[in-house]
């Protein structure tokens, strides 16, 4: 075996202390500093750990940033999700495709470039836009991509392609990229100034038991798209038998428009992390895990230097100041490009190392989650809004909004409207408000919650924003009446395909099905038969579906089938003949008729 | 009045539908009470010459002449069932599905292991049907109405749903018989 690689490998483990549960961690290691994770460095990775070759690939093949191929030196990654497709990329496509003359999925032959297609990179607001290994270029067109080309072939160094920075701290010297903040209203809760430490301070003035209870006088519930009562769980978790407990910070933020979490892990990431050590002092742990989706890693040095500092301040770490002074420190567990890993039994696995699978539930996490033991897992802004709550009273928190959805909510906004970006809000505001207020002009269609939420049309936008009305993670997307409603309901399906993890039939099929069939009725091949198939196959989906993935799946479709059912009748029709318009004769029977050098009989006769 | 017609057909199957249809034993004098057989090989009529109330289809669509009687069961028939796996899915023919199909010729007629073909000829008579690109479940070339899993659906199954439909009653047939593990 090659020497220079198992050194290479045995570095990398040992960085992680040769621990199984860091798989995900050094593949990531290695995929940066070979290029790929092949069949020599799976071996190595194996024995290094203790574990079995077989663990190793199922990791790395389940990943989309680990490749057990020879990927480019530098990798582009440009965002084909729908709002980018809106806003240009097919052109942005062309450029890339023509200047370094490869296609989508290939290397350039001299080995230094790769291109590639990914999901939403949580940069809606400022799309097209595409990662160059772990650096964000936004609002690309096919002049940028001709120039970045050119720039890369001189220097191969992604920061170099940057040229100006963003506002706040994307301009940050351990930042350093040209992302937009974009936030177009800040509201008290988490966008309002910060004084570091004076939530955690009052906090740890209170006992863990006042802790829980104050949180769940505030009502908080969950951000991250389930709305579960925060001090609920929170109070499960103390509750709960266990050696040690955990808190993991939910920010995988995959699902499809939302970009809100990204907004505050630049701007308010003091406020998070004292989120995460309350939440730690409340239900007894001494470890929180941030997990950052691998599309975020810009953010990851900043983010490092925020703990150091915390933990310079005495916010963090050994004996953290308080009535009893108590340990908590934090690290940072990097996503590797898998939406599933949202899925807080799937993010547990992945910070276990291994691929994403969704655990069965029961156990919850608070019961047995990270490494089996009792575990609190938490959107990003649900951790700032319980800090918030610490700090101006959970009577002043529970006053804002409707009394079921109390406090405000971050939309990530992006779209046909003018001014796409963050906005808080307080709850149970109106869609018709909100349209306003982001400059739609002429919206059809709203697509609220991301691909997993629902489209809605125009009867619906007198409805409030609230998690007894339109709930949401904080994703809506703005479809004008130029927009063909089926597009962005294919591509969703399509995503969902890609991010199925495959271990159960109704998502792993069902979704491809559903696909089919709508691609089918997009083709004007459908049949009027097809809409009801659509609507049957997605309640099996939804019903037989063990993970939140596969019992949402089918929204898009279910959704706009309710909000507009037009636009899927205009397309199909009853067939003229008893074969289905969809079965192509002459297609099926070519191969036969070259092979035989004849036409068919039967059906000449 | 005349009774119903009820035709049937085996395409790309094993001919096991069939052998559980007939296995309704005594049954079957009830049903020829009910209907009567058109098309079907059970009385070896070819061709259709009367409208049929049930078409009752075996096997998935495997070549030029099963899309010719599948068509010609969808013109002359109010009703198609699909019975068994195969007909719903293509299923143990439809492995070949992920070889293309001179590879598939190549193994039957040249090269497999056990092949004895001195002239090297693949058979090409204009009466033997050309095979398509793939096998495709029924429901993929036309409009099948209802769907009986199994390999092969129980005698039960089949006469379960047979009365249910030619005496207009809606087909749902209760768990145990259409639950296979
Ligand atoms: C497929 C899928 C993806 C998810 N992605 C995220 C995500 O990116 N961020 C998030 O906070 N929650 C996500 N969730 C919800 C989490 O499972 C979990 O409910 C949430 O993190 C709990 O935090 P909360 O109570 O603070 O909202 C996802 C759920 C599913 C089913
Ligand atoms: S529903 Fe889909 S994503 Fe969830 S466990 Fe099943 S196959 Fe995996
Ligand atoms: S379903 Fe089973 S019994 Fe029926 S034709 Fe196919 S292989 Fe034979
Ligand atoms: S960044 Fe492309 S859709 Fe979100």
């Amino acid at each position: 075996m090659d020497e220079s690689l198992e050194q290479a490998v045995s570095e990398i483990c040992d960085q992680y202390n040769n621990d199984p549960t860091r798989l995900v961690d050094v593949a990531r290691a290695v995929q940066a500093r070979l290029g790929h994770v092949g069949n020599a460095a799976m071996d190595a990775i194996a024995g290094n750990l203790g574990i079995h070759r077989v663990e190793v690939e199922s990791c790395v093949s389940f990943y989309s940033f680990l490749s057990t191929e020879p990927k480019g030196e530098v990798v582009i990654r440009l965002c084909d999700d729908i709002i980018d497709e809106m806003k240009g990329s097919s052109r942005v496509a062309r450029a890339f495709r023509k200047e370094l003359g490869i296609d989508f999925g290939e290397t350039t032959p001299d080995g230094r470039i790769s291109l590639e297609w990914t999901p939403c990179i949580g940069m809606c607001d400022q799309a097209p836009a595409a990662l160059v290994n772990d650096v964000v270029l936004t609002w690309l067109s096919s002049d940028a991509a001709r120039r970045i080309v050119r720039e890369l072939r001189e220097h191969m160094d992604p920061q170099k392609l940057v040229h100006s920075f963003g506002d706040g701290n994307n301009a940050h010297e351990l930042v350093r990229a040209m992302v937009d903040n974009n936030i177009r209203k800040a509201g008290p809760v988490v966008l309002a100034p910060v004084t570091q430490g004076d939530a955690l301070h009052k906090a740890l003035s209170m006992s863990p038991a006042e802790v829980i209870r104050e949180v769940k006088t505030a009502r908080l519930r969950g951000r991250g798209g389930a709305g579960f009562p925060t001090g609920m769980k929170w109070d499960f978790t103390r509750g709960s038998d266990g050696d040690r407990k955990y808190v993991v910070c939910n920010a995988d933020e995959g699902e499809p428009g939302t970009f809100k979490d990204r907004v505050i892990l630049t701007e308010r990431a003091e406020l998070l992390f004292e989120g995460m050590v309350i939440a730690g002092y409340a239900v007894g742990a001494e470890t929180g895990i941030l997990y950052l989706r691998g599309e975020y890693a810009y953010l990851r040095a900043y983010l490092e230097h925020v703990l150091d500092d915390m933990r310079e301040k005495g916010l963090l770490g050994k004996g953290i100041c308080g009535r009893q002074p108590f340990d908590f420190d934090i690290r940072i567990q990097m996503g590797a490009g898998s939406y599933v890993c949202g899925e807080e039994t799937a993010l547990l696995s992945s910070c276990e190392g291994k691929r994403g699978d969704p655990k069965t539930r029961p156990p919850f996490p608070a019961q047995k989650g990270y490494l089996a033991q009792p575990t609190v897992v938490n959107n990003v802004e649900t951790l700032c809004c319980a800090a918030r709550i610490f700090e101006k009273g959970s009577g002043w928190f529970a006053e804002i909004g409707p009394h079921g959805s109390p406090g405000t909510k971050l939309l990530s906004i992006s779209g046909d409207c003018s001014k796409p970006g963050v906005y808080e809000l307080p709850m149970g505001v109106s869609l018709a408000d909100v349209l306003d207020l982001c400059g739609a002009r002429d919206p059809k269609a709203v697509q609220i919650g991301g691909a997993s939420g629902r489209m809605v049309g125009e009867d619906d936008f007198e409805r409030s924003v609230s998690y007894d009305d339109l709930a949401t993670g904080g994703a809506l997307m703005v479809f004008s009446h130029k927009r063909d409603i089926l597009k962005p309901v294919r591509k969703f399906m399509e995503f969902f395909v890609e991010e199925s993890c495959g271990y159960c039939t109704p998502c792993r099929v069902g979704n491809k099905l559903l696909l089919q069939c709508l691609e089918r009725i997009m083709a004007g091949k459908g049949v009027p038969e097809d809409i009801e198939y659509l609507e049957r196959l997605s309640e099996n989906i939804v019903t037989a579906s063990r993970c939140g993935l596969g019992q949402t799946s089918p929204n898009p479709i279910r959704t706009s089938l309710k909000s507009f059912r037009v636009a899927y009748e205009d397309m199909v029709q009853e067939p003229e003949g008893a074969l289905r318009p969809s079965f192509d004769l002459g297609a099926a029977l070519a191969e036969a008729e070259k092979i035989a050098g004849r036409g068919s009989t039967i059906l000449n006769e | 009045m005349s009774k119903p017609k009820i035709a049937t057909t085996s395409m790309c199957g094993c001919f096991g539908c069939h052998m559980s249809i007939l296995d309704i034993d005594e049954r079957i004098l009830d049903l020829i009470e009910l209907v009567d057989f058109h098309k079907s090989p059970v009385d070896d009529i070819k061709e259709f010459t009367d409208r049929c109330a049930v078409g009752l289809i075996e096997g998935g669509v495997s070549n030029d002449e099963n899309v010719h009687v599948l068509q010609s069961f969808r013109e002359n028939c109010d009703m198609l069932i699909a019975v068994g796996g195969c007909a719903i899915n293509g299923d143990i023919p439809s492995m070949r599905n992920k070889v293309p199909l001179r590879e598939c010729l190549d193994e039957a007629y040249l090269h497999g292991p056990t092949v004895h073909n001195p002239d090297g000829l693949i058979p090409n008579d204009p009466e033997i049907p050309l095979l398509l690109d793939r096998v495709y479940p029924c429901n993929e070339v036309v409009k099948i109405d209802a769907f009986l899993p199994g390999c092969p659906p129980s005698a039960d199954t089949i006469w379960t749903a047979l009365v249910a439909v030619l005496n207009g009653e809606p087909l749902e047939l209760p768990y145990e018989l259409i639950k296979y593990d």
